[in-house]
């Protein structure tokens, strides 16, 4: 394995090995460019994923200290533990269930459509779907997504049946396994679904694309690419000139490094990117590191989530198979005469036993809980996912007393939501509802969102430096070396699964660092 | 501390009728340094708490989370940590006794009896529903949730199957095997 030295100044270093700083390291990598990525957690192979909710949680999820404030219900639930990610090799890519979504052309540019919302940030996106559309083409191609370049859609499983049928029923239209980057058949040296279900707790054959497995090898091949593993980087520091030039991390032993750059590049998820930026606070910079416009962990996003569980007479075994392999897509459409702007995506969701004891209504005890779980083996199950409205203030600031073992600041996460999110999630609610009733459901399930899996928006991406944190490339308006390369960058949430978007932007943002440092001007 | 279970009433314990859990704790009998569950041919031995306790405890975890397909030593397995707690750490056992006191000395005003003696579950209910907001409560609660649900012998019983990925996934077992739609 390739090993650069700490005081190499020529690499390019990135913070995070998930959909983004995997990706655009590999890229980087592949484009002859020496990369070093730092990354918090430890390196899992498949061997070593467990087929076990909390077994793969406590090897897997980002549990270090976090605090929570404001109106959302996740803070009642999980105070200390607003999201649901994960730190190890590979990112959040290891958790994630695959959907693989493109925006709409106007959810980039969400201020132009919706108008202007009272209490939401709203800006358009500084670019637009037909520049997106090759790098959606190319994030498509490498992650192997069903239903693009020919690749048949995944085959339906139990819960994606039932999912169809009531949807049918009540007249929707585009209704199917959804756009999966989980191979259907073999490809890129990776088999097939097997159906095993456990997508969030890393794919044990291998046919669910992620960073770990499908990217960072191939970067690593080239000789181009270290990736080190249980490093948490602390902060980023600066020349005189205000240019990036170290990333310092505590190593595995807790012993902090300098790691010398030409170029940083932040991929942390939106609740540790704007943390890192903030806690790397200096004289020049005294709010944080590219923080001239005030906008770093303003307008935290998570979409607008929720579930629906439906019961019925006879079994239905949701947990069998491919996790998130259907969708409804009719309401992702901008449409205010239902009460609220954007759209959401209804797609199926199952979780084993232990986690709907946990997660169907926490807190909650007596046989009117534990009568819904007695239905556990006849439910069906999906999730809402829908677009949310950015606001100033829902946003990551350091907690003024809570820290890390480093002794540094830990986030503090906080979040209302907005009447459109309310309005939103309650439609969702009643259609959910509905499709399950049409196909007999003895009772359904409203159930709140868990801890946030779409962490959005921290570092936004804006035209103008006032703005924003980022430009169109995810280069900070304040520092040219420095770039944001996760979904902290996006300027709005969109009604899709993020992933693909970050894939794609990851994959756009490594030709401009390498166009960059080949004209020197960075 | 462990489970001393006679292997022939172990998986034969399905479903349970009203009357038993209607008068849970009549069942388990304190004997000594452990409680005994003659029905199910278990017994578990007390430790740092007493067998008054524990038998408290398992009383507890069926009310807050009553499943009539569970047998009473899931609810025993799943509490049988807090007796492990208070060996180790006096502070739990001062809030697991204190717990119990109260929770006691509720039924004691309203139904002349201990809480695990109060025939009725509805009754219990509306005990624990006035120590719901306490740290005893929440405490049993939050760990019941992990402690309960996490029992691979339960999910069974539930339907659920765990651990797939060693037996091929259900790519052949099932995954779309739905017929009543």
């Amino acid at each position: 394995m390739t090993k650069f030295d700490l005081n190499d100044d020529s690499v390019v270093v990135i913070v995070g090995s998930g959909a983004g700083g995997g990706t655009l390291g590999t890229d980087l990598a592949r484009a002859g460019i020496k990369t070093v990525i730092l990354e918090a957690g430890s390196r899992y192979e498949i061997e070593d994923f467990v087929n076990d909710e909390w077994a793969s949680f406590g090897q897997l999820a980002w549990t270090d200290p976090r605090s929570t404030s404001g109106n959302w219900r996740v803070h009642k639930d999980f105070g200390g533990l607003p999201a649901w990610i994960v730190k190890a090799v590979g990112g959040s890519t290891v958790h994630w269930a695959g959907a693989s979504l493109r925006f709409q052309e106007h959810e980039f540019r969400a201020r132009t459509t919706y108008g202007d919302i009272a209490g939401a940030n709203l800006l358009d996106w500084p670019v637009t779907l037909d520049e997106m559309a090759p790098w959606y083409e190319k994030a498509e191609f490498r992650m192997g997504t069903t239903r693009t370049n020919g690749i048949p859609g995944l085959p339906g499983n139990n819960n994606f049946k039932v999912l169809e049928a009531g949807a049918k029923k009540l007249g929707y239209k585009e209704v199917h396994t959804g756009r999966m980057s989980i191979n259907s058949e073999p490809r890129d040296g990776r088999g097939a679904c097997q159906q095993i279900g456990f997508c969030f707790q890393g794919c044990k054959s291998g046919a669910k694309w992620s960073t770990l497995i499908a990217e960072i090898p191939k970067g690593e091949a080239t000789g181009n690419l270290e990736v080190r593993p249980d490093s948490q980087v602390i902060k980023i520091e600066h020349d005189a000139s205000g240019k990036a030039t170290a990333v310092v991390y505590a190593d595995k032993d807790g012993k902090l490094q300098r790691q010398k750059a030409r170029v940083v590049a932040v991929a942390g998820n939106s609740i540790e990117s704007p943390r890192l930026l903030l806690n790397s606070a200096s004289s020049m910079f005294p709010d944080g590191l590219a923080n001239s416009s005030g906008q770093v962990g303003r307008n935290y996003m998570r979409h607008t989530t929720g579930s629906v569980y439906g019961v019925f007479e006879k079994p239905v075994h949701m947990y069998r198979g491919t996790t998130m392999a259907g969708i409804v897509q009719d309401e992702a459409r901008h449409d205010p005469s239902r009460g609220f702007a954007g759209g959401y995506e209804l797609e199926t969701l199952s979780l084993g036993l232990p986690f709907m004891a946990a997660f169907l209504n926490p807190g909650a005890w007596g046989r009117e809980f534990t009568s819904a779980l007695d239905g556990y083996e006849n439910m069906a199950g999906m999730w809402i996912v829908g677009e949310d409205m950015p606001q100033e203030t829902n946003r990551i600031t350091l907690d003024p007393k809570l820290k890390d073992k480093y002794g540094m600041a830990a986030a503090s996460v906080h979040f209302d939501d907005h009447a459109n999110d309310v309005a939103m999630r309650n439609h969702a609610y009643g259609q959910g509802s509905a499709i399950y009733a049409a196909v007999g459901a003895v009772r359904t399930f409203p159930t709140p969102p868990y801890p946030s899996t779409h962490n959005l928006g921290t570092n936004r991406m804006s035209a103008k430096a006032r703005d924003g944190v980022v430009n169109k490339w995810g280069q900070t308006h304040d520092v040219k070396n420095l770039f944001v390369s996760d979904g902290s960058q996006f300027t709005t949430g969109a009604t899709e699964n993020p992933t693909l978007t970050i894939v794609a932007l990851a994959t756009r943002q490594a030709a401009t660092i390498a166009s960059l440092m080949a004209k020197n001007e960075i | 501390m462990a489970i001393i279970q006679n292997d022939t009433a172990g998986s034969a314990l399905g479903r349970r009728g009203f009357l038993k859990t209607s008068a849970a704790a009549a069942a388990i009998a304190v004997t000594g340094g452990a409680i005994i569950h003659s029905g199910e041919a278990w017994g578990l031995e007390a430790k740092a708490l007493t067998p008054a306790a524990m038998r408290t405890l398992v009383v507890l975890a069926r009310d807050i989370f009553p499943h009539d397909r569970l047998a009473d030593k899931f609810y025993a397995v799943a509490v049988k940590g807090w007796d492990e707690k208070a060996a180790a750490d006096a502070a739990a056992k001062a809030m697991v006794l204190g717990g119990i006191a109260t929770l006691d000395a509720i039924a004691q005003s309203s139904h002349g009896t201990a809480y695990a003696d109060v025939a009725w579950e509805a009754d219990r209910v509306a005990i624990l529903r006035q120590a719901e907001g306490g740290a005893f409560f929440q405490a049993v609660h939050g760990g019941l949730v992990v402690s309960l649900y996490n029992n691979p012998d339960v999910w069974p019983l539930f339907g659920y199957q765990g651990e797939s990925a060693s037996k091929g996934g259900y790519v052949k077992r099932g995954f779309n095997d739905i017929e009543w739609l």
